[in-house]
């Protein structure tokens, strides 16, 4: 999966979670996740939950930590797929 | 000060035999049963292999939740109650200003009980914990896990700011329900209370009255059949599921808002026998019994022989005896001076915590219509009862009748009584 693939997939996952929809269409990767879509940080942790199905993976406290835009999350999932 | 009279402006209903106010209102009429058989049970070598449930249609859950909220949303409990509270909330005319900037309703608020509304989500829970994936929880087992789940997602989707809880008294917690949001208005405290009950099904839930053997076992193979309240053949309750609710409101404010009026509670009471004397954990003490129906009668300040039907808790046991001799006693009417008498969970099962809300909304439907619904198989009246009274007061078919009184009772384990009294508005 390239990084523009992997984008698409994680829009795709996020999208429920959004409460600002136009953002996500428009979404960049300094897009914030909390500020910019308004997801509520208490589904911040379903996100995650979801990644790990969807792209078999495992994300620790301290990467999760470190999701704070899209382009981080995009990171993250890059380099944990890479080790697998 | 005087104290606020109280009436039920709005209703919603999830019961086994119809899902919606004009679907139960139909199967009531026509006495259609929601009981039927589980292969689910079989296969877990259940006694009993029947039971009821609402049929949800897709289309109505993706009209009651977000897309989000349906991802993890499991317990069919929490489920049933609320699509009955949102119906309910709906049917009553009131507007949801879904704005966070929105001033909450500071006199409105929600008392909706259960009992076990989420054992299969428990159970799911419990699996992955052992499992050692407890972080593959998710954020949504507490909400959906908690007693006050039900209140707090509808507290929190009509903007409620009065009192926002949950109450529990096994059978009894859907009439006590009603009574606590009642008394709540009555006393000034809030202008429109949701009351309410449910309860989950399925063999996670019925399994431990199944092994109490209190369940009906005998008709397995013809369901619809098993629920026979006041009969001679009555050999156990058939388990059911659902919800239901009621929006409560005070007259004052249901006349400002032009509100649709379906009657008004003009008494309820709660108490317990104490588990002494007959009672115990499971079987009522009489005089409790007894004296929770006289002081409901006290308050609404009728006559008894102006009570025109008994909505009983009647569950197709050896109770239904006992019920009746309490009702007996406590009225202490002769034999063909007593009300008619008849039993939803004929055609619903017992839907434990749900019973007495979804009860409580088929008495209103009768009142503001007039008319007495069947009750299901009671071909043969158990013997004991006729002692008590005369055969022409047990309801069997769909009687079309004014009625103007509703004495409505549940009785749950922990030796718990409700009894609440309905009148038609306008009298």
């Amino acid at each position: 999966m390239n990084r523009e693939e992997l984008k698409a997939k994680l829009k795709e996952i996020i999208e429920p979670y959004v409460q600002n929809k136009e953002a996500l269409e428009n979404a960049t990767e300094e897009t914030s996740l909390l500020l910019d879509l308004e997801i509520n940080s208490a589904h911040l942790v379903d996100i995650i939950l979801d990644m790990e199905e969807a792209f078999d993976i495992e994300i620790d406290d301290e990467n999760a930590e470190r999701m704070m835009t899209i382009g981080q999350a995009l990171d993250i999932s890059e380099k944990l797929l890479e080790e697998d | 000060m005087g104290r606020n009279r109280v009436v039920v402006t709005g209703m919603g209903v999830v019961s086994p035999n119809g899902v919606g106010l004009p679907a139960f209102k139909e199967a009531i009429k026509t006495g259609k049963s929601g009981i039927e058989h589980y292969e689910e049970l079989e296969r877990l070598k259940f006694r009993c292999t029947i039971g009821g449930t609402p049929r949800i249609e897709e289309e109505l859950m993706a009209r009651t939740f977000t897309e989000l909220e349906l991802k993890r949303l499991t317990a069919s409990g929490v489920i049933y109650g609320i699509i009955a509270g949102m119906e309910a909330w709906n049917d009553a005319g009131l507007e949801v200003n879904a704005s966070h900037d929105a001033e909450p309703l500071w006199d409105a608020g929600t008392i909706f009980g259960t009992g076990m509304c989420a054992m299969d989500t428990a159970r799911d829970a419990f699996y992955k914990t052992d499992d050692l994936k407890v972080r593959k929880l998710g954020t949504t087992i507490v909400e959906q896990t908690m007693p006050s789940g039900i209140s707090a997602f509808l507290g929190g989707r009509f903007g409620l700011g009065n009192q926002v809880s949950s109450n529990a008294s096994a059978c009894s917690t859907g009439s006590e329900s009603i009574i606590m949001c009642y008394e709540r208005i009555q006393a000034g405290k809030a202008k429109i209370m949701l009351a309410g009950g449910c309860d989950g099904g399925g063999p996670y839930v019925w399994g431990g009255f199944d092994a109490m053997r209190v369940l009906c076992y005998k008709h397995n193979d013809e369901p619809q059949k098993a629920s026979r309240p006041m009969s001679a053949t009555a050999s156990g309750f058939v388990p059911g599921s659902g919800g239901g609710a009621l929006v409560l409101e005070s007259l004052e404010s249901a006349l400002e808002r032009g509100a649709h009026i379906y009657g008004e509670i003009i008494a309820g009471f709660t108490n317990s026998g104490g588990q002494r004397g007959t009672g115990t954990m499971t079987a009522p003490n009489e005089a409790g019994t007894q004296r929770c129906i006289k002081e409901a009668i006290e308050i609404a300040g009728v006559r008894v022989e102006e009570i025109d039907l008994i909505s009983g808790h009647l569950t197709s046991t050896m109770g239904d005896v006992l019920e009746v001799n309490n009702w007996s006693k406590a009225l202490g009417l002769g034999k063909k001076d007593f009300p008619m008498i008849n039993s939803l969970k004929s055609m619903t099962g017992h839907c434990l915590s749900a019973a007495g809300a979804i009860e409580s909304i088929a008495s209103f439907m009768q009142l503001e219509e007039g008319f007495i619904h069947p009750s299901l198989n009671v071909e043969e009246i158990h013997p004991e009862i006729l002692k008590n009274i005369d055969e022409s007061c047990v309801v069997r078919g769909f009687e079309k009748q004014e009625i103007n009184i509703i004495a409505k009772s549940s009785f749950g384990f922990g030796d718990v009584n409700s009894c609440l009294i309905f009148k038609k508005y306008p009298a």
